[in-house]
């Protein structure tokens, strides 16, 4: 709610009013209520690595994350701008890898990089889109700076936080939105569908079958996984209720096998087809791999789009945005530095209490150092790993991150955020949903927000003007 | 030369099949060293799914089993006209780069002895005759042989056994082309051996890419280069993505497999 | 609708009318412990037999406790059909099929595992057991209501309903199979009281005990009691009522889909086997043999449900 300098944010006046009149026993009891809400109707996900595949609840906070319709549309601008920037490159390292013979890109960071599908090359996915869906993830460190952290190309999670944050406060505060005008997110469902119907292939028919596919009830990410197909009006689909039929995949339903158009497939590219990539995969589908580069099916997203999103990759979205739409890239990019380049390298060591430094292949936060929150030891045995292999490592400064407000123990308190808008990529355009995902660090001072590593989120708002 | 070859692969299956698919890779396209006069794949007891041609440019068939077959048969058959160009495709390049016939992949991942063969190639004036000199060391360091390796076997690992089939050998030049920079790959195709018309099996061979001659092909377990007697049907960079045919099978019971090959003028 | 959707939702049911069931043998062997604590033991062992689990059972345990076959039967979940193991399965299939239920049914699973879970982490005080035994049925009540007031009534609701009869017709055949001697003519004792607590236990274990009196048409004789469990058609327990339910929901599907099954013909086969029938014919085939035949006969219906609607691939 605080600007940098400390004042009130424009936007949060009206909802700051309202606040200053509620009773915070109240909201105490609501954020409760929210809670209960959430486990009971299982808005759950699992986490790896305990002992038991035990479900948690993602920390819900009640108060908005609030932007300005004039913030939004820079940043909006500047998402598309970076998602069109994203196919194109994807496209060209698929095809004529022009990037990399201009040297705009090195190479190497291609040829050895575990995301390049060599499956891929030579073959142009139905209506040449490549990332279907995208959720990238924005930080803001003063007004109208904002960042870009991450492109997540391969399969964002957290739509279906964001649409139930909005439906949770909708019923926990409908007073709110008679009050403040805030631009509606509850078309993201019909909107993917759309979109993901406007990317069938060319023999589909003016129906085409969409079927979501999931690794199943244990995965993390399966509340998502059938919150979606629900929404969307598909089928939840599994590896095995899948096969190959009559040059198409299709699925068993209860009167035969049906052909699927387009899967919106949420297993990761090593577990697609065991025919192709992991044989010992039990999760993917056999053949699906042929069935797609015949132009039979449409793969959301498609595979080998994890390229895009990769670590060592993201330093050089700058160059790529300028490389393929001839314009400045609008959003910014963190500094990074690239360990695997001897000067950095040392930069990095010299400086590691200061930096952040991931993994260029990780995700979701694990085998992150936070400089300045980590022991000495902690410092140290990282040390040891960024010697031992550079190139696994990328490192940025820590931001000032911006804080937004959030209700805790009967009062307000600043934390950290970071924004995850989801962007749906189809021949028709690209469409942004207003708002997207906040995610909070609820640790005083701290900057993760991956929900693995206790982070919550929030309700964003995006005002109409 | 022209030549007349019948392929076929015979599966068996102890129980009737429940699903399978079989990636086929069978038909071999036109290039310097070979014109296709007449070709065709036969498929019994199943049925071509899609047909597509793979980043390599591979023509490659997904073909599933018929429900409740214990026998699926696929037979290749054609005249091929050969030429023999001693071992040189040429500057002839698909959709890949030729930097990604330089990555390793799992069979061709270079190991101390990989890397110690490979030593008097990398930065050799005369490539060719560097490679000429890596394959005749290779066939006499892995003798030919079967029952030692199998499908799954590495290069590593078929350099340190000493003794090797088609697949090995090509698997080993490969992996130490690679590790000195060469880019290569691996070839599966037919043979005629002079002596018979039955032959054992497909062969295997490896090509590699010298500056200025473009592809050259290097048969280790002939100690030659591919001449007249070749058909080249498919290329990848290892076994998996250049095998005739592979596949994946749903339910219980034993599979066995039959080959049987003839190639004659 | 997915096979495996349809399958999800016939195991979700099944599960759930067998975790109500489950609580019910309990419920009856826990009242002969109270009233006769010599036939305790006895009482006991012919609850484990009926729920299935007898072998595993006795691997784990030497005697027939009370406190023992309770905690085997309620949290145990080395025992597939515990309440808590079947609980979790049910649950588990809710969260496949979720796309194919109401909120409300959705909700309705959700709740009862969460409930049942939270109660069922530490061993059940005997003087709980009651109040806990209550509320596995009243979670049963509310899932069943959820369902019967929210869902379309279509192939979702039809696989939901014929998971629920296998299961129910199943574990009252179970009942009857364990405890058929008491019910032969020849070897009851009319109006001795080890009979009248037998009989008691078996109609008790399928909530008839009171329904049976207030139709009081007869005398409680052992004919009467197997004729209740077996043919009466009022009785949402019996035999003759799950089979005609089986029946009539498979011909909704067939309806539905078009198309008829063998499972068709076998669920009229076994229908067939009671109607029209008289529990003296039944005695004379042999109740031990009818009974046998009529828990084969159920699972290989259920199995050819499975395989004709593509339950899994």
């Amino acid at each position: 709610m605080k600007g940098v300098e400390g004042s009130t944010r424009p936007a949060y006046a009206a909802y700051h009013d309202w606040f200053r009149q509620q009773d915070p026993d109240r909201l105490t009891k609501k954020s409760l209520d929210a809670e209960a809400f959430f486990r009971r109707t299982g808005i759950t996900f699992n986490v790896y690595g305990q002992a038991e595949a035990q479900e948690r609840l993602i920390p819900f906070d009640l108060v908005p994350r609030i932007l300005a319709q004039r913030e939004w549309s820079k940043l909006a601008k500047g998402i598309e701008q970076r998602v069109a920037a994203i196919n194109a490159f994807l496209h060209d390292i698929y095809n004529r890898q022009e990037i990399l013979r201009a040297g705009r890109v090195p190479k190497d960071l291609i040829a050895n990089n575990e995301a390049f599908l060599p499956q891929m090359v030579g073959f142009s996915p139905p209506g040449q889109v490549y990332t279907h869906i995208v959720g990238t993830d924005i930080v803001r460190t003063g007004e109208g700076d904002f960042f870009v952290l991450e492109d997540n190309a391969r399969t964002p999670s957290g739509v279906s936080y964001m649409l139930e944050n909005r439906e949770t406060m909708l019923q926990m505060f409908p007073e709110l939105f008679s009050k403040i005008k805030v631009q509606p997110v509850s078309d993201y469902p019909k909107n993917l569908r759309r979109s993901l119907a406007a990317c069938a292939p060319a023999g589909a028919g003016p129906k085409p079958t969409i079927a979501v596919l999931t690794p199943g009830i244990y995965n993390s990410a399966y509340f998502e996984h059938s919150f979606l197909a629900d929404q969307m009006g598909a089928e939840l689909v599994e590896g095995h209720d899948l096969r190959v039929v009559d040059g198409h995949i299709a699925m068993r339903t209860t009167q035969g096998y049906k052909q699927i158009d387009v899967l919106y497939r949420r297993v990761d590219d090593e577990f697609l087809d065991p025919l192709t990539f992991n044989p010992d995969s039990m999760l993917g589908v056999p053949g699906i791999m042929d069935i797609y580069r015949a132009g039979n099916i449409t793969i959301a997203n498609a595979p080998g789009s994890g390229i895009a999103d990769d670590k060592a990759i993201y330093s050089y979205m700058p160059d790529i945005v300028e490389f393929y739409t001839g314009e400045k890239a609008i959003l910014k990019n963190v500094e990074t530095w690239r360990c695997g380049e001897p000067e950095a390298l040392k930069y990095v060591l010299d400086n590691l209490k200061d930096l952040v430094v991931k993994e260029v292949h990780g995700s979701g936060g694990y085998g992150m150092l936070v400089g300045p929150a980590a022991s000495k030891k902690e410092l140290e045995a990282f040390r040891e790993k960024l010697v031992a292999k550079p190139g696994n490592y990328i490192a940025q400064p820590t931001l000032s991150l911006s804080t937004v407000p959030i209700f805790c123990e009967s009062e307000l308190a600043p934390r950290h955020v970071d924004l995850r808008p989801f962007v749906l990529v189809s021949p028709q355009g690209i469409n942004i949903v207003p708002g997207g995902l906040t995610r909070v660090a609820l640790t005083e001072g701290s900057l993760v927000v991956n929900s693995s590593q206790g982070g919550g989120t929030k309700d964003t708002w995006v005002l109409e003007d | 030369m022209q030549l007349s070859i019948t392929h076929t692969t015979r599966y068996t299956y102890d129980e009737p099949v429940h699903y399978a698919l079989q990636k086929v890779r069978l038909i071999p396209r036109d290039s310097s060293q070979q014109r296709i006069a007449d070709w065709h794949v036969e498929i019994n007891g199943g049925q071509r799914e899609v047909s597509y041609h793979d980043q390599h440019g591979n023509v490659t068939d997904l073909v599933s089993a018929d429900i409740g077959v214990t026998e699926i048969t696929i037979t290749a058959s054609g005249r091929v006209e050969t030429f023999d160009t001693a071992g040189v495709l040429g500057q002839v390049y698909g959709a890949v780069p030729l930097w990604h016939y330089c990555q390793p992949t799992p069979l061709t991942k270079p190991g101390e002895g990989i890397v110690a063969l490979a030593q008097d190639l990398k930065g050799a004036g005369d490539q060719l005759a560097a490679l000429h000199a890596l394959s005749a060391k290779i066939a006499e360091t892995v003798k030919y042989g079967t029952g030692q390796t199998y499908a799954a076997t590495d290069a590593e690992a078929a350099l340190a056994g000493g003794q090797g089939v088609c697949q090995d050998h090509a698997h080993i030049l490969i992996a130490a082309a690679r590790s000195a920079g060469v880019p290569a790959r691996y070839v599966s195709g037919y043979l005629m051996m002079d002596d018979r018309v039955d032959q054992d099996a497909t062969h295997a061979w490896a090509e590699a890419h010298v500056a200025h001659l473009g592809w050259v092909g290097f048969d280790v377990s002939n100690g030659q280069c591919p001449d007249e007697r070749y058909v080249r049907i498919a290329v990848g960079r290892d076994y998996r993505e250049a095998a005739p045919i592979s596949g994946l099978r749903h339910g219980a019971g034993d599979e066995s497999m039959i080959v049987s090959l003839q190639v004659q003028q | 609708m997915l096979g495996k959707t349809a399958g999800g939702l016939y195991w979700m049911f099944r599960y759930l009318e067998r975790a109500e069931n489950i609580a019910r043998l309990i419920e009856a062997g826990f009242r002969i412990a109270l009233t006769r604590s010599t036939d305790a033991e006895g009482e006991w062992k012919s609850v484990v037999t009926t729920a299935g689990v007898e072998a595993a059972y006795a691997q784990k345990y030497e005697s027939y406790t009370s406190a023992h076959v309770v905690d085997y039967l309620l949290r145990d979940t080395s025992n597939p059909s515990s309440v808590l193991s079947v609980i979790a399965f049910a649950r588990d299939n809710a969260r496949v099929v979720r796309t194919a239920l109401t909120t409300e049914v959705w909700e309705a699973v959700n709740e009862t595992w969460m409930t049942l879970t939270s109660l069922l982490a530490h061993p059940v005080r005997e003087t709980d057991l009651p109040a806990m035994l209550n509320t596995i049925r009243q979670q049963s009540a509310l899932v069943r209501g959820a369902l019967h007031g929210t869902m379309l009534r279509n192939d979702i609701y039809d696989f939901s309903r014929i998971g629920t009869f296998i299961e129910r017709s199943d574990n009252t055949a179970r009942i009857l199979d364990v405890k058929y001697y008491t019910l032969l003519p020849h070897t009851s004792f009319v109006g001795s009281s080890l009979d009248n607590v037998q009989w008691e236990t078996v109609l008790r274990s399928v909530s008839a005990h009171r329904s049976f009196r207030w139709l009081g048409e007869s005398e409680m004789t052992a004919a009467a009691i197997a004729d209740f469990l077996i043919l009466d058609r009022r009785l949402p327990r019996s035999l003759s009522f799950c089979t005609s339910q089986i029946v009539s929901n498979l011909d909704y599907l067939a309806e539905d889909y078009g198309e008829r099954h063998p499972c068709h013909d076998m669920a009229e086969a076994l229908h067939s086997r009671l109607r029209h029938r008289t529990i003296d014919s039944i005695f004379e085939e042999g109740l031990h043999e009818f009974i046998t035949a009529f828990i084969r006969d159920n699972n290989a219906l259920g199995m050819q449900i499975e395989s004709d609607f593509r339950f899994s691939g």
